[in-house]
This record gives C-alpha cells, structure tokens and sequence, in this order.
C-alpha cells in the first residue's frame, strides 16, 4: 500500500459524502417505486435518451479524469480488460479470461476474439500493454498528467506473451490487484483521447460541448449481443442539483441520478424513481484507543443502545439499508448480511453492558462531525437523543471538513465522529483500513488475528477461500463493535416512466447500454 | 434623555410593545417550554402548524414553538455577551484614545481601522475556524469584532466632553486621570451609548444567526434562531412553517429595537 493512498480515499470519501449530503429526510409515503413494473413491457430497440448530469467532465482521456462524475460518463465509452457489472463483481471484457499464479505474482489474460476499438481496429496485445503501462505510469516519457491508481504501483512490467496473451508480472504478491484492471483499454500512441476518445465500450464517442452535453451513439460492433439498445445517449450537464431538476420538469432531461429527498418527493408526472445504495458506509466511527471506548463493552452498549432504522426513518424517511459492519451491501457476494442482526436496538441489555464496565452512571463524550453534511449531522442529534435513554451524554461539535481530515482523520484526535466511507473498487480495500499498521486505520482498530487474516486475503487467489476470509474479517470488527453502523443510504435516480433497465451499480457509474424504451413508449 | 419622559413618541412605544412581547416569550422559555425543546418523534416530521403544535414541527418531530423559545433565549444570551465583550473593550479603548489623544489616539485608531476594513462575518470565520466553534468561540469573535465600532462612538465624545468645564473642574480639584475619565466623563456619554448597544444587540443577534446558519455557531442539537433557520433551508418548499417561525422571531426582536432607538434618537 503505497503512500497517497489514504489522499486517494480522502478524494472518494469527499466525492461520495457530497453526494450524500444532497438527500435530507420527507416523507415515507413517496417511497421508491420498484422496477418490478417497468420490468412488465419488453424492451425495444432504438431512441434517444437524455442524463442530467451536474457538473462539467474534466477531460474525456479516461487516464487522466479525476473525478466522480467524469468516470461515471465515461464508463460508458472505455473498457477494462475486466468490467464491474450491478453485483459488484467482475466479468471478462476485453479480455476473455485471466488466470491469476498461485503466488499472486503474475496475473494472465487471454484477450476476447473480435473485440474492436470504436474506429474498427481489433484490439491488440499492444493495445492492451500500451494502456496499461499508460495509466500506471510506466511509459517514457511519463505524461504529467494522467493519474495513477496507486494500486497500480505494484505492476513491474506487463509483457505480450503471445498472439491474444497479456501477463502482468507484480513487484510483490497482490490478489487485489484485479479491480483496478478495469483500467480503459485505448488504442496505442492514440494522440487525440483528450478531443475524440475511442474506446471498446458500448457507445462511441459523438460530440462534447463544454459545460452543456456530451453525446454518444451505439457502438454496432459491441461484443455483447444485443446490447445496447439506445441509439443515442447525451449526457446534458446542468449547473447543479436544482437546475437539472428544473430541466427534468419541463421535460427535457430523461434520467436524472443523485436527486435529494425533497426532489423525490416533487417528481414530475411521467417520472419514477429507482433507488439503490449510495455504497457508503454511514457509521458512528469511534476511535477505539480513547477511554472508555477502549473497552469493548461500552463499544457494544452503544452498537445496542443505537436504534439504526429509527436514524434512517428520521434522516432520510427510510431510504437506506441498515449495516452491520463495513462492507456495501452492493458487493453482493462479499457482504454478510447477518451482521446486521448482532447488535439489535436494545436499551436495557446496553444498560446491562454499561454496567458491567462499571459506567453504571452513564458518561459523556462528543461527536465530531464534518458541518458541510447535513444528513451526519442529522443522524448524530438523532442518536444524541437515543443514548440519552441509557444515561449516556453526547455533544456533537460540528467541525470544517479540512479540519476533520487534519484532527480527526490524519490526527486521530477524537473521541467519535459520524461520516460516511466510500465504496472502494475491491471489498479487500474497504477492510484494509482495520489493519493494526495501515496509515488510514483512523479508529485505532489493533486486533493481531484481524491482521493475520488480512494478509492471508492477500495472498489467497481462491475466490471461494477469500469471500470466506473476508466474511471473517466482517464478523471481527462487528464483534469487536469498532464502530456503530448504521446504513447505507440508498441514492435515488429520476427515471422517465418510458425507459426501462436501469440499473445501480456499486461503483460509481451510470450504465447506459441496459437501458430501453419499453415496447410502445419509443418516440418517433 | 430618560427613556419615557416622551411619552408621545409613536416608534418608541411601537418598539417597546414589540421587545416586551418578545422578551415575553424568551423568558418563558427558560422556565417552561410546551415541549421538550429535544424530543424527537418520527411520527410527527415535518407536520403544519395545529392546535397541539402551533408552530408545527421539523423534520425530526421536535415543536418548533418549545424551539423557538429555547433557541430565541440562547440567541439571547449570545448577542447580549458579544455586546458585553464589545461595549466594555470598546469603551475603554474609546475612553483611553479620546481622553489622552496623541500618538497614542493615532497608532490604536490606526488598528482600529484595520479591524474595521476587514468583511466581520470573514473575520469571525477566521476565528471560528481557528478556534473552534461553539458558544463561547462566538462571543469571543464577534466581540473583538464589535470593539471599533464603540470604540469610535466613546472616542468622540470623550473628545468633546474632555473640553468641558466640569472636567477642568475636577482637574484643578486633583482628580486622577481615571476617575475623570470614568467617573465624570462616561456617565455623560449615555446619549449616545445606550442607543449603540441597542443597534449592537441587534447586529449581535444578526451576527450569531448568520454563524449559527453557516454552522459555526451553536451546536446542535441546542436550538438557536440561526441554526434553525440553517436547518430549515433544506424544506424550505415543504415545510415553510420551519423557517418562518425562527425568522419572523428575529425580525421582531431586530425590528423592536431598531424602533426603540430611534425613538430615543427622536426624543433629543
């Protein structure tokens, strides 16, 4: 794990809390509606279709965009050599089939027959050398520009070995390495990416308008049969949040993701809603070293003493899925979900545990929460009142954001602090922050058996072994309670009532090649 | 100059019945609140104004009138301390500068106009952010940041008033310079201090809503008019009566004042 790694989540954790901060709590009664009717009509081919989107796209090189909402667009356009689909899990694209060595040294693909660049050249071994060295910075001269996963950091060369044959030979053992695959392929010593990228996915690249659309066609050579089923897709970019809801009622934008609660509950006519986790964990992080929390007692008093649906119920009216420990939920085959059921809400058995720590009386502490997110802050004053019925005094102090990242999260000066984690690419990140010595483990988790299964995940390349090891390491933190977890908040898209098949990922992306007009909507 | 001895001046009394009302309904609530200011109920989000809840509730089904008297008597208290920490510097600062004059007067009116030529609310950010924010951070900021402006109005008159016959007179009678200063000089500044505290209360709770709104003032879950007004941005199309409440009490309380003093200004 190299070094900017933590600046990297800090990005994420900013990216995603932003987003979280857009839905604050209305009504029940408007509750998502599910996809159960629009799966009735069959889907059709052809039409066009328009995303709102907020924010401009900060390049169209997709090794050098940075953020969020540029990826999610792109995601659309570029291919891996593997691709995320809605389970969280990896699926060959470019690349037919890899075998990962038993020392988790050397990763080899075996590159898909007859997958062709947007331009109708096949993508070759040294398509797929060239992009990956590109984006992990390994080509001279080095581009300035492109951003490196430092994931990627770990690759020490990546070699043709044959005619459909890639091998990725590592510095040391990684068997993380593989989301981060998911890394564009682009064709090689490509000089226009930046003004007319051209990737493998299931739309080509049209047009880009800076600060007003994107426009993208069907890529009729995409490798998938019968995908995608739009014609045309333009990513129409809005000023903010409330602009683009303004456009989608009169009309004019077809998709809209990322809406608040109070948006929601204003939907035009002709408009549902499709929700589905944020894929941020939303938890009452406590710094496990600080008295009292140093004992895990008064840890698990609050895990019981904390009524997590009544914190979701009131902050965002029910939307969101309750946790149990720090994993998505999205990363289907990962997460357990029984954690949720260790730490049901129970006043007197928290009374019980407070006890037999010997804080019979109860006792004070503060929460520390970033004041730019109003749905933690809202969370918190819920749970100040819940820990009230156990004797239990919480102050929240609201702090600026660059002061929690420099105090509470570099620092690990706090007692307890109530912020949401973004998704990481693989569910082997999302836990790497438990380690005793990692630099971001910012609730001073030590457990040495958390840290020998951890580096036994490392190394196991069995899938089966290591969803098993993850399920583990889960089941450690919730037991050591090493923070209260409260939800998942769901993210709620505006979806025109026409279009059928879309889907939330977990990762942050907007997957338009599922998407159709339903038999009898298509617009002339 | 006696507040009352005109009784005829129409804002004054206006202004009065206004803070009376006002001060009414903040004293109550340091005694009796309908509600528990605190009391969440998940049933009652967000529901209108009605007879149990007059002035309806938020979005975490706490009564906004048992809110509003709670937090209108911590806005209270915040904006009469600022105006504590800044009259009391700025009268010093004013009496020093204005009785002795010279390169002293000069070099502090010089900082003075440094403190003044900086935006307050920045200032106050400055602060905050430095030193946290909370109750007592606000006092401490705003206050500092009231300091020129009764600094100049003391300064003034002590210039004028240090001419006076009755100051010679104490002079030759060997008063010392701080007696003279607060002793014979300040009580006759009242004129024009009493309604500078009164504009300065009101520009204190105005100064502590717009940092309570940018989240830097009270912290929750405490209520004060700011932070619910902060708090309730976020419904304002839903649920109106959030917002209303909080801001139509610090209109009151702002406008009572303002009316107040520019009576007494009349009453000359």
């Amino acid at each position: 794990m190299s070094a900017n790694k933590p600046a990297k989540i800090l990005l994420l954790v900013t990216v995603l809390t932003i987003a979280l901060s857009g839905c604050s709590g209305k009504n029940k009664d408007s509750s998502p509606a599910g996809p159960a009717e629009a799966e009735k009509s069959e889907p059709v081919y052809g039409g066009s279709v328009t995303v709102g989107i907020t924010q401009d796209l900060d390049g169209l090189d997709p090794h050098k965009a940075i953020s969020a909402g540029t990826k999610e667009v792109l995601f659309n356009i570029f291919e891996g050599l593997v691709k995320f689909d809605a389970d969280g899990d990896l699926n060959p694209a470019a690349a037919e089939s890899y075998d990962i060595s038993d020392d988790g040294m050397t990763y080899t693909f075996t590159l898909r027959e007859g997958v062709r660049f947007h331009d109708g050249s096949p993508v070759t071994v040294e398509d797929v050398v060239y992009s990956i060295k590109r984006s992990a910075g390994m080509l001279e001269p080095k581009d300035p520009a492109i951003v490196t996963e430092s994931a990627l950091l770990i690759i020490s060369d990546v070699v043709a070995t044959g005619e459909r044959t890639v091998e990725i030979r590592l510095k040391q053992a990684d068997t993380e390495l593989l989301p981060y695959l998911t890394l564009a392929i682009v064709p090689k010593d490509y000089a226009e990416l930046d003004t007319k990228p051209i990737g493998t996915g299931p739309f080509k690249f049209v047009s880009y308008t800076p600060l007003q659309s994107i426009v993208l066609e069907k890529n009729e050579a995409y490798y998938i049969e019968g995908v995608p089923y739009l014609d045309r897709v333009t990513f129409k970019i809005s000023s903010g949040t409330d602009a683009a809801f303004m456009e989608l009622q009169a009309g004019s934008i077809d998709i809209l993701p990322y809406i608040t609660d109070a948006q929601a509950s204003h939907l035009p006519k002709g408009y549902h809603l499709e929700a589905g986790p944020m894929n941020l964990i939303q938890a009452l992080f406590i710094n496990n070293k600080v008295p009292p929390f140093d004992n895990k007692l008064v840890r698990q008093a609050l895990c019981h003493a904390v009524d997590r649906q009544a914190v979701i119920d009131m902050v965002s009216g029910g939307r969101g899925k309750v946790i149990g420990t720090n994993m998505y939920p999205g990363f289907k085959k990962y997460y357990d979900e029984s954690l949720v059921n260790v730490y049901p809400y129970n006043p007197e058995k928290a009374r019980e545990l407070l006890k037999e720590a010997g804080y019979e009386k109860g006792f004070e502490f503060t929460i520390t929460v970033p004041s730019n997110y109003q749905p933690h802050i809202d969370a918190a004053q819920v749970i100040v009142e819940q820990l009230k019925q156990v004797g239990i005094t919480a102050k929240i102090r609201l702090i600026e954001w660059s002061s929690w990242l420099s105090d509470v999260y570099r620092g690990r000066k706090y007692e307890t602090t109530l912020v949401g984690l973004a998704a990481e690419l693989s569910p082997g990140r999302a836990l790497s922050r438990f380690r005793s010595s990692a630099q971001n483990n910012f609730v001073n988790y030590s457990n040495p058996e958390f840290d020998a299964l951890y580096s036994q995940g490392e190394t196991e390349t069995k899938e089966e072994k290591k969803t098993e090891l993850y399920r583990q390491m889960q089941a450690m933190l919730t037991n050591d309670a090493v923070a209260v977890f409260i939800q998942d908040p769901y993210q709620l898209t505006a979806v025109s009532d026409k279009l059928g098949g879309y889907t939330h990922y977990p990762i942050y992306v907007q997957d338009m090649s599922l998407v159709y007009y339903k038999k009898g909507m298509l617009p002339d | 100059m006696q507040p009352g001895k005109n009784k005829h001046d129409f804002n004054y009394i206006l202004g009065l019945s206004i803070t009376s009302l006002v001060l009414l309904v903040v004293l109550t609530g340091f005694f009796y609140t309908p509600y528990d200011p605190n009391k969440m109920d998940a049933a009652l989000r967000n529901s209108p104004p009605s007879l149990l809840h007059l002035f309806g509730t938020d979005n975490f089904g706490r009564d906004i009138l048992s809110r509003v008297m709670k937090g209108a008597g911590t806005t209270y208290i915040i904006a009469v301390s600022i105006v504590f920490v800044g009259a009391s510097l700025g009268t010093i600062v004013g009496a020093l500068t204005g009785y002795f004059g010279g390169w002293f007067d000069e070099a502090i009116m010089r900082l003075n106009d440094v403190l003044t030529s900086f935006p307050s609310i920045l200032l106050a950010l400055v602060f905050v952010s430095v030193f946290g924010p909370g109750s007592y951070n606000i006092i401490l900021a705003l206050g500092i940041i009231f300091v020129p402006s009764y600094a100049r109005v003391v300064r003034s008159e002590f210039i004028v008033l240090k001419e006076r016959d009755f100051v010679k007179n104490a002079k030759l009678m060997g008063a010392g310079n701080f007696r003279i200063m607060f002793v014979h000089i300040l009580p006759n500044t009242g004129r024009v201090l009493i309604p500078s505290l009164l504009i300065g209360f009101n520009n204190a709770v105005l100064a502590e809503a717009g940092l309570s709104f940018l989240g830097l003032g009270v912290q929750p879950p405490q209520a004060s008019l700011g932070r619910m007004l902060s708090e309730a941005q976020g419904y304002l199309l839903d649920s109106p009566w959030y917002a209303i409440a909080p801001g139509v009490m610090i209109i009151l309380t702002v406008l009572g004042f303002s009316l107040i003093s520019g009576g007494l200004a009349n009453e000359k």
